[in-house]
């Protein structure tokens, strides 16, 4: 389940930032590159919000700061890593 | 972050009574005075020409710079390396644009601030969102514009984004705004646009063509002045009547703010009145000598921000009059100041300050 939950995430961020996926570590944080800026954000926000099914609030959209923040944002709509 | 503004960030923004919100805001701002006096050189040699003291005891004793000096200077307390960001205003023609430079602290606090204002007007919740503008405006990603900056911010509170204007053309592209409106119209909605894209390309395009649309729970949010507006003699009253017979939407929130003190705005509340936030003040001043004006009196904004980290932009004089309304006295139940905004003070009268500064920052 977490794996593939994992593929998901991954698959989010590759879509929605068009980058590959072995960049796509907990690490990877927002405005370090320039695929991840405010514009993709909103793109990165719309596509997990597809892939989980879920409705993410401002809070969480200003606060998703790094690949890994947006696990632990997702933990709290019982999306597990 | 300091000391102070964590204490302001941690409470609603318009929850602090004035007494209470200016210690901790003079305490913050006497902190910034500091910090910008050590790291711009520029502004330590403005302050030390006005023998402006270390340490002020009131908010208005605080110095302050005209607003447009950062349209002939650019004015850091960062090094170059730690600029993340550089915001340029948008200018009218023939004239220079301000450039403010950011670091990733400053911008990390704009976007905290704005947050925080705007979720006292639109909740937590991201509604569908309908961007008053054509969507170019936010395709040039490595250099935005002022308008398309400030569309970017308040995308965060909208979700599924539809632009409700043609490129080039500026017509409203009902190829789009239909299905949205067939979808989220009956619902909560949020707008957003410049007031004179709003008005212009919106509210009269719908005028002129007999259209209207029916989005009875839309929440419109708007700004940027009424200066471009002056020919077609509407003021924020005329707007709002005239929005709401087009469009059936009833919440409609001007804001006040400049791009030489972004995430430091000040939004019109539910009575009328612009609300100045916790991190954030007003002074009004009598233009022919800067003291304060009393309470009602017209005279020229000075806003105080304690956001601006990598810039000395947290006491600015602006060109705009504008008058105190009240002071934790508002229906809406918000607390601090409230002021209403007048427009700009004529040409012909700036001219002689900002002389002066200019030179004195030479």
């Amino acid at each position: 389940m977490s794996t593939d939950n994992n593929e998901k995430l991954v698959g989010a961020f590759v879509e929605a930032l068009q980058i590959e996926a072995i960049t796509v570590t907990d690490e990877l944080q927002y405005n370090t590159i320039k695929e991840w800026d405010s514009v993709a954000h909103m793109t990165l926000v719309a596509a997990l919000e597809e892939v989980f099914d879920i409705m993410l609030d401002t809070d969480d959209i200003i606060d998703m700061s790094s690949v890994g923040k947006a696990k632990e944002i997702l933990g709290r709509y019982d999306v597990n890593f | 972050m300091s000391d102070q503004l964590e204490t302001l960030f941690t409470q609603p923004v318009y929850a602090f009574k004035q007494s209470e919100k200016e210690k901790t805001l003079l305490a913050a701002l006497n902190e910034l005075e500091a910090h910008h006096r050590a790291h711009c050189s520029a502004y330590s040699a403005i302050t030390a020409t006005k023998n402006a003291p270390n340490s002020v005891e009131k908010l208005a004793d605080l110095p302050f710079l005209p607003v447009r000096l950062f349209k002939s200077h650019l004015l850091e307390s960062i090094s170059p390396e730690d600029r993340f960001k550089m915001l340029a205003s948008s200018g009218t023609t023939g004239q220079q644009v301000s450039r403010i430079s950011l670091d990733r602290r400053t911008a990390g606090y704009q976007t905290k601030a704005m947050v925080q204002i705007m979720q006292s007007f639109l909740g937590k919740q991201r509604m569908p969102m309908l961007v008053l503008d054509h969507p170019s405006v936010v395709k040039d990603r490595l250099n935005f514009s002022a308008r398309g900056a400030g569309i970017l911010g308040m995308a965060n509170f909208g979700r599924k984004h539809c632009y409700a204007l043609h490129d080039e053309t500026m017509q409203p592209n009902w190829d789009a705004i239909d299905p949205f409106l067939e979808e989220f119209g009956d619902g909560p909605v949020f707008l957003f646009g410049f007031t004179f894209m709003a008005w212009k390309y919106f509210v009269r395009a719908l005028e002129e063509s007999g259209r209207t649309v029916n989005i009875p729970n839309g929440i419109l949010v708007h700004s940027g002045g009424w200066k471009k507006l002056l020919s077609e003699a509407v003021d924020n009253d005329a707007f709002k009547q005239r929005t709401k017979a087009v469009t059936g939407i009833s919440k409609i929130h001007n804001f006040y703010g400049m791009v030489e003190q972004v995430g430091s705005i000040f939004v019109e509340c539910e009575a009328g009145r612009l609300h100045a936030p916790s991190f954030a003040d007003v002074i009004i001043r009598r233009a022919q000598d800067w003291s304060v004006a009393d309470h009602g009196e017209e005279g020229l904004i000075q806003v105080l921000s304690c956001l601006p980290h990598s810039y000395p932009g947290h006491s600015l004089l602006t060109e705009d009059l504008g008058q105190i309304t009240g002071v934790d006295d508002c229906p809406c139940g918000r607390n601090g100041h409230t002021f209403a905004v007048h427009g700009r003070l004529p040409k012909a009268e700036i001219r002689g300050c900002s002389d002066t500064f200019d030179g004195a920052a030479s």
